[in-house]
């Protein structure tokens, strides 16, 4: 079982923070995205959505989601 | 070689709130020796309609950066001690969501620290905020202005 977690706006389109989502094999991004709800995925694509797997950052190019890892969705900040 | 003395760096994520007047007066007695301090208090707006706001953070990514910020604020300007305390969770009308103090031998290297990290801490820090009014949340967007704000220190 994978981890999901939607920051900011991006949890109002998921419906929730997190969710848990189960992997047969190790998924290439592009195929957990496709395993999500349309609306969902295209705001989780969105060109300025930063991605952190297990709590580090890493690029969207070759992200291979396996089974127990944690990817986070994370839109554009606005602190303080 | 001149001797260089370490900023104290005291970066904090705060998931509770926080008396930023208690704060201020630790952070000046620990700094008896600089010549000034620079603070600046966050606090929620009141009016607008706002009943609450809340700041969201990403516990892998959100302390480390700050505490990065930090260490890039005393590597720029001669600093005694750098004092960040970011807010996490709800928070009311009034209510401090940031305090950023910065204790220098000279003025200048204290208010540039401080307006530095405020641009740093709203512009690219770990943070989403969203606000409560007539009893709906929303998320607030970054505003482009905060992208100007950090440009200047490029």
């Amino acid at each position: 079982m994978a981890k999901l977690l939607f920051l900011g706006r991006l949890e109002d389109a998921a419906g929730g923070a997190e969710r848990d989502l189960p992997l047969a094999a190790p998924t290439a991004l592009a195929d957990v995205l496709a395993m999500l709800e349309p609306g969902l995925a295209q705001a989780a694509a969105g060109a300025r959505i930063r991605l952190a797997l297990n709590g580090a950052l890493v690029p969207a190019d070759g992200l291979v989601l396996a089974d127990a890892d944690e990817l986070a969705f994370l839109p554009p900040v606005s602190g303080g | 070689m001149a001797l260089t003395v370490p900023t104290a760096l005291d970066v904090r994520l705060a998931l509770d709130p926080f008396d930023p007047h208690a704060e201020l007066a630790a952070f000046g007695a620990s700094h008896d020796a600089a010549g000034g301090i620079v603070s600046f208090l966050g606090k929620v707006r009141a009016g607008e309609g706002v009943e609450a706001l809340e700041l969201r953070h990403f516990a892998p990514l959100t302390l480390p950066g700050m505490e990065t910020l930090a260490k890039d604020a005393a590597a720029r300007w001669v600093l005694d001690g750098l004092l960040i305390i970011h807010r996490s969770g709800v928070m009311a009308p009034g209510d401090p969501i940031v305090l950023v103090a910065a204790a220098a031998r000279h003025r200048r290297d204290a208010f540039a620290a401080a307006d530095f990290a405020m641009d740093h801490l709203k512009g690219d820090s770990w943070f989403w905020k969203r606000e409560r009014a007539n009893g709906a949340w929303r998320w607030i967007e970054p505003r482009a202005e905060d992208h100007v704000d950090r440009a200047r220190w490029a």
